[in-house]
């Protein structure tokens, strides 16, 4: 088996909210693998900590009021990425692990054209000469799919749409050639023909530089288009993690069956009148109750208060992340105590 | 077809090219916002209007509830004339229709608490007076699905989807028959954006509203509403009842849409049509059909670039503006 290019081991990162009031626990012991190659998808709502994990891995977490626990462990390639000194980190960060944001039109530096700003990486890792770093500028524009890239070059932020600010982002983050990209809800500002592009292009770029991709976003259909594996993230950690299609044939943590039950779908069977369910006026399925606060998670399984199928155990005694077969062992992992107890997944919701 | 109760015949909404700065330099081009939109939507019914940004979605339910003066058309609501309403009629008329806002962040003020949010307008519109105030909050937010005691609150203290449900009991607080809805739930979670679409759908049944849902996501529009407005443009390009408009899509643009949505499904074989290239300014729209650059149709010809397709039925009930809407893709 090949070794993970980045491992993420027992990570917690908290805030400290304001007034000093409390801790925020935004992501609080998440592990994970990520293999050289692969896609991997991660999912969930506003909250669930998906971003801070993102972001503390590239050591962008602002501090105070911030701070990755002692005992966090975040792997690259062999190094530890917490215990760097901020001069070994940056030789990493923008060159071997880029990322790009949600926001193109704000992530974009509006006082400089584009080309500078794909530029500047090159020269500061890769040492090479204004006049080359141009040059590279334009060949990065063209493999994003830029209309004349050489013109392109010169262009400023705000005479770029929303999809093509998405496509100098791209060019900045793989001017170096990274070998893992963070990808934060790429599309998510985009509109859906727009989206299409980008995710294509996104595909096309992987395959052709071979490189491994951190996929953040909220849309499950996004994830099951494009990611080899999924982790699934509530509250601050991982509740379930699995191989894409097995994830999505057999959604085990009542929170992911939950959260596709959700999803108004494009592919159901339109039904006339108010009879059927997929049609008009059908009741969607919804997960009761709210995303608890950070500062105060819920004892026990932290998804229990919304559980359908919660019992006495889920209230006080915070579920491992279990083994759910399928495969070899951490194939397909749920934080979940039905696993242990599967007659008491009664009718699904 | 019962008698619609809102009937929207040509609206035209074009807004003024800005000058540069300072008023100084030659104006710009105006931007053909809405361009002629035309449909009519039954009581009690949901007629879903989508498209990409920029399209004039939106504008269209602003100019219907005259919150942006149109430039030409007719409006009726329930018989009424809103276009030719005067500032005091509009003011009664605005009772019978409402609006739901985007972004519940936005949409409520901030210094006001759920109490004095709702309070207003049933106070203005003389709908309840002194000790009756309170009951008719408590059931309202009752009617939402939120408990009593949040009439204390302020936006800052509620969720997302919480702010949403206050947008919602202000738009009912007045009785209205009609509600604009301008993508009510694209500023929520998927657990909560199921909650408030069951809401909605809930509330439609119980009062027989009629909705204009304003969204850009395809498969939210197919599960609340009756019927489908694609725009493009500041143009309707297809129009047809749900079943008709996702089964068997006319326009290529529909078509193309419908195709880049991703399905949650790893097994999907989907065909998927790429659109290149974004959508054109509304200022300088293409000549003849204002698809045909990024028309993925293979008959796509001369005539296309020439001659705008106006709206036709194509099959009962649906209409689309394509020069091959017999001969879809």
């Amino acid at each position: 088996m090949t070794e993970p290019l980045l491992r993420v081991r027992d990570l917690k990162t908290y805030f400290v909210t304001e007034h000093g009031r409390g801790t925020a626990r935004a992501v609080d012991g998440v592990s994970f693998d990520l293999y050289p190659g692969e896609t991997l998808g991660l999912v969930g709502e506003s909250g669930c900590g998906k971003t801070v994990t993102s972001l503390s891995i590239l050591r962008l977490i602002p501090e105070p009021p911030g701070h990755i626990r002692p005992g966090s462990f975040i792997e690259f390639e062999g190094r530890n990425l917490l215990t760097l000194a901020s001069r070994e980190l940056r030789a990493i960060r923008g060159n071997q692990i880029a990322m790009i944001f949600q926001e193109p039109m704000t992530s974009l530096n509006p006082v400089f054209t584009v080309g500078d700003q794909i530029a500047e990486a090159a020269i500061v890792h890769q040492g090479l000469s204004r006049r080359e770093a141009r040059a590279r500028a334009i060949e990065m524009l063209q493999l994003v799919g830029i209309p004349d890239p050489a013109e392109g070059v010169d262009r400023y932020p705000h005479q770029l749409s929303g999809g093509m600010c998405q496509r100098v982002m791209i060019a900045m983050a793989l001017v170096c050639h990274p070998k893992l990209l963070i990808a934060d809800e790429p599309t998510t500002a985009l509109d859906v023909t727009i989206q299409a592009q980008i995710l294509e292009l996104l595909a096309r770029l992987q395959a052709e530089l071979g490189m491994a991709v951190m996929l953040i976003t909220h849309d499950l259909g996004i994830v099951a288009g494009t990611a080899d594996r999924v982790v699934v993230m509530y509250a601050g950690e991982v509740v379930e993690q699995a191989p894409t299609t097995d994830l999505f044939a057999r959604p085990l943590h009542p929170y992911t069956e939950g959260l596709l039950a959700s999803v108004p779908r494009i592919d159901a069977p339109a039904a006339g009148g108010s009879g059927g369910s997929g049609g008009p006026r059908g009741r969607l399925h919804s997960i009761s109750g709210q995303v608890p606060a950070a500062t105060a998670w819920p004892a026990g399984c932290r998804f229990h208060p919304r559980c359908p199928y919660a019992w006495g155990r889920c209230a006080t005694e915070p579920p491992p992340l279990l083994d759910a077969g399928g495969g070899a062992p951490g194939t397909h992992t749920v934080r979940c105590w039905l696993v242990t107890e599967p007659g008491r997944r009664t009718a699904r919701p | 077809m019962t008698t619609p109760l809102v009937d929207v015949q040509g609206l035209v909404k074009h807004f003024p090219g800005e000058r540069g700065l300072f008023g100084l330099g030659a104006p710009r081009r105006v931007v053909r916002a809405v361009d002629g939109v035309s449909f009519a939507i039954a009581p009690g019914q949901t007629l879903g209007l989508v498209g990409e940004s920029g399209c004039g979605k939106s504008t269209v339910g602003r100019s219907i509830l005259r919150l942006i003066e149109p430039d030409a058309g007719r409006v009726t609501l329930d018989g009424t004339d809103v276009l030719a309403t005067g500032a005091r009629a509009l003011r009664a008329l605005r009772r019978r229709m409402q609006i739901v806002f985007q972004d519940p962040y936005g949409s409520l003020n901030p210094r006001m608490s759920v109490r004095q949010t709702l309070a207003e307008p049933v106070v203005l519109h003389r709908l309840a007076a002194g000790a009756d105030v309170p009951k008719r909050i408590a059931s309202l937010l009752g009617e939402v699905g939120l408990d009593p005691a949040f009439a204390d609150a302020y936006p800052h203290q509620l969720s997302g989807g919480q702010r949403q449900r206050v947008g919602i009991a202000r738009a009912l607080s007045v009785e209205p028959q009609f509600l604009v809805l301008d993508e009510p739930v694209s500023a929520l979670d998927v657990s909560v954006q199921a909650q408030v679409l069951n809401l909605l759908a809930e509330l439609q049944r119980k009062r027989r509203l009629t909705y204009l849902f304003i969204a850009h996501d395809l498969a939210v529009v197919k599960h609340i509403a009756d019927h489908v407005a694609v725009m493009y443009l500041g143009r309707i390009v297809e129009q047809a009842p749900v079943s008709g408009l996702y089964a068997g899509p006319r326009h290529p643009y529909t078509r193309s849409l419908l195709s880049a949505i991703p399905v949650p499904d790893p097994t999907a074989q989907r065909l998927r049509i790429a659109l290149t290239g974004d959508v054109p300014s509304p200022a300088a729209p293409p000549p003849g059909c204002p698809f045909h650059p990024r028309c993925p149709h293979p008959k796509k010809n001369d005539r296309c670039r020439t001659e705008r397709p106006s709206l036709r039925e194509v099959t009962p009930g649906q209409l689309a503006a394509c020069h091959f809407a017999e001969d879809p893709m």
